[in-house]
């Protein structure tokens, strides 16, 4: 009984989110574009599943995973596991298991991200089949993995945020130059989606919980910038991937020739 | 009911393929890192197949609804041929969806806490909230804004990497002159702005639109408004951090 009330709160927050989009949609449609929306009732039904979807999947989240998930960054964290309390000097080297469950983190709650699924799907069906579902999905999380792993080391020392982002930024543009073409666009667009409903509150928890336990950080100062690199480093990995699968096709091409 | 299941078997097998790394991280961690036992078991279980299901149903639902509308509606434009209209929608878009999303409330609150401790405005409640909601009010023009460029983007077929280096260019120069305390908040408002709806709509729009006008290609026109979505919400949130 209790689940149900919850879930219909949920289900009522995530149609209040999503109403503004459809007024918006409709709107247009109705009063500029003036046409009848052809497949009317499956595209309301599509929209019925997206709502209903969402909110099982938000209920789910809060339900199970993420009080687990910000519970482990917790004691990942604290002092007596890090070994800050007999004396540790707080060396990164420390931190072992933080960028291990860094990594393993930010991988797994991306792959599980909704909106990289679809950014997924629509590429695939526009490349037409050239640029695999599972390809780029598994080239954002490994990026996103990279991302926050650095995002913590630099929680842990204390460097500047910016630093990071500008050297990134440099080395975004250098691949640009390089990297084929037709990838650029979807690659940029990669570091935007990784970050949404799954991984935000668990890597948000373990930014806070970093920034909070270790000396001489402060978690209103430190805690940020987990996301900035979650969101960054797809854009590398998503363009070092195109690179590599250009590369290799090339020599594929190549051997193809000589034999 | 039987017919929905089929329906469903085939997302509901790729759903849980999705969460199986995210089971496995925390079941790891838990068990052989921290060596605990795993707290309420019955309600995990539940949690989870709650999460397989909710992402079945949106996916299928995506497929059926949000991906159809979002095309038909780029078509319809291009077909209509009115440019203005066509950036009012995109803004409209852009800020309509950012406005009101959760994780931007939260992350502006958060900004209005760093913000009062730091002196930059009074440390009272009213003016936290006028911080907050200035900042949410700024991120969602910055996102109406970029869609808009972006669609003039796939109109005018200029290439996304010289606006995204300007782009760039913009973020380190507000970063040498913004407050050092709003830095980590702008960086991380820009992967928060794009929500789950908004990226499969402005994603379907942006391939729509550059399907149907001619001499554009799906793959190297049609992406990227999210890249510029996540991009100038770090320019603005720090502006906002210097005038205010």
């Amino acid at each position: 009984m209790e689940l149900l009330q919850h879930f219909l709160l949920s289900l009522l927050s995530t149609v209040r989110d999503v109403l503004p989009i459809a007024v918006i949609l409709f709107g247009f449609q109705l009063l500029i574009l003036r046409k009848q929306i052809s497949n009317l009732r499956q595209i309301l039904v599509g929209f019925v599943f997206v709502l209903l979807g969402l909110a099982f999947f938000l209920e789910g989240l809060e339900q199970a995973l993420f009080p687990l998930g910000k519970l482990m960054a917790e004691q990942l964290t604290a002092p007596e596991f890090l070994g800050l309390t007999d004396g540790g000097d707080g060396d990164w080297k420390h931190y072992f298991w933080v960028y291990v469950f860094a990594f393993a983190i930010g991988f797994s709650t991306t792959i599980a991200e909704p909106s990289l699924i679809a950014v997924a799907i629509k590429a695939n069906q526009v490349s037409a089949g050239a640029i695999g579902t599972w390809g780029l999905r598994i080239a954002v999380a490994i990026g996103v993995a990279v991302g926050i792993s650095l995002g913590v080391y630099r929680i842990v020392t204390g460097t500047p945020l910016h630093f990071y982002i500008i050297a990134g930024y440099i080395l975004v543009v250098i691949q640009t130059l390089f990297c084929p073409k037709s990838i650029i666009a979807l690659a940029y667009d990669s570091g935007g989606v990784t970050t949404s409903t799954v991984t935000v509150p668990l890597v948000a928890a373990l930014g806070l919980g970093l920034a909070s336990n270790i000396p001489g950080r402060d978690p209103l100062l430190d805690g940020f910038g987990l996301i900035a690199f979650a969101s960054l480093f797809p854009i590398m990995s998503v363009m070092g991937y195109a690179q590599l699968s250009e590369w290799r096709a090339r020599r594929a091409r190549m051997n193809n020739e000589r034999s | 009911m039987k017919k929905l299941f089929i329906l469903l078997a085939r997302p509901l097998f790729d759903s849980v393929r999705d969460l199986a790394p995210i089971i496995a991280v925390i079941a790891f961690f838990q068990l052989v890192i921290l060596r605990q036992p795993i707290p309420d078991l019955g309600g995990l279980l539940v949690g989870t197949a709650l999460v397989v299901l909710g992402l079945a149903l949106f996916i299928h639902g995506l497929k059926m609804g949000l991906f159809p509308i979002g095309e038909t509606m780029a078509h319809d434009f291009a077909r209509k041929g009115s440019v203005f209209w066509l950036m009012a929608f995109a803004f409209a878009l852009g800020f309509g969806t950012t406005v009101a999303e959760p994780a931007l409330i939260a992350v502006a609150d958060e900004a209005a806490v760093v913000a009062a401790k730091g002196g930059m405005i009074v440390d009272s409640d009213e003016a936290m909230r006028s911080y907050a909601d200035g900042l949410r009010l700024t991120v969602a023009l910055s996102v109406g804004l970029a869609i808009v460029i972006g669609v003039l983007r796939i109109i005018k077929g200029w290439p996304v990497q010289n606006l995204i280096v300007v782009g760039y260019v913009g973020v380190v120069i507000m970063t040498f002159f913004a407050p050092p305390e709003i830095i980590g908040i702008a960086y991380d408002s820009g992967g928060v702005t794009t929500s789950t709806i908004t990226v499969p709509l402005v994603t379907a729009l942006g391939v729509g639109l550059a399907s149907s006008i001619q001499g554009r290609n799906p793959l190297t026109d049609g992406f990227g408004l999210i890249a510029f979505a996540s991009l100038t919400p770090m320019i603005f949130v720090m502006g906002y951090g210097m005038i205010l």
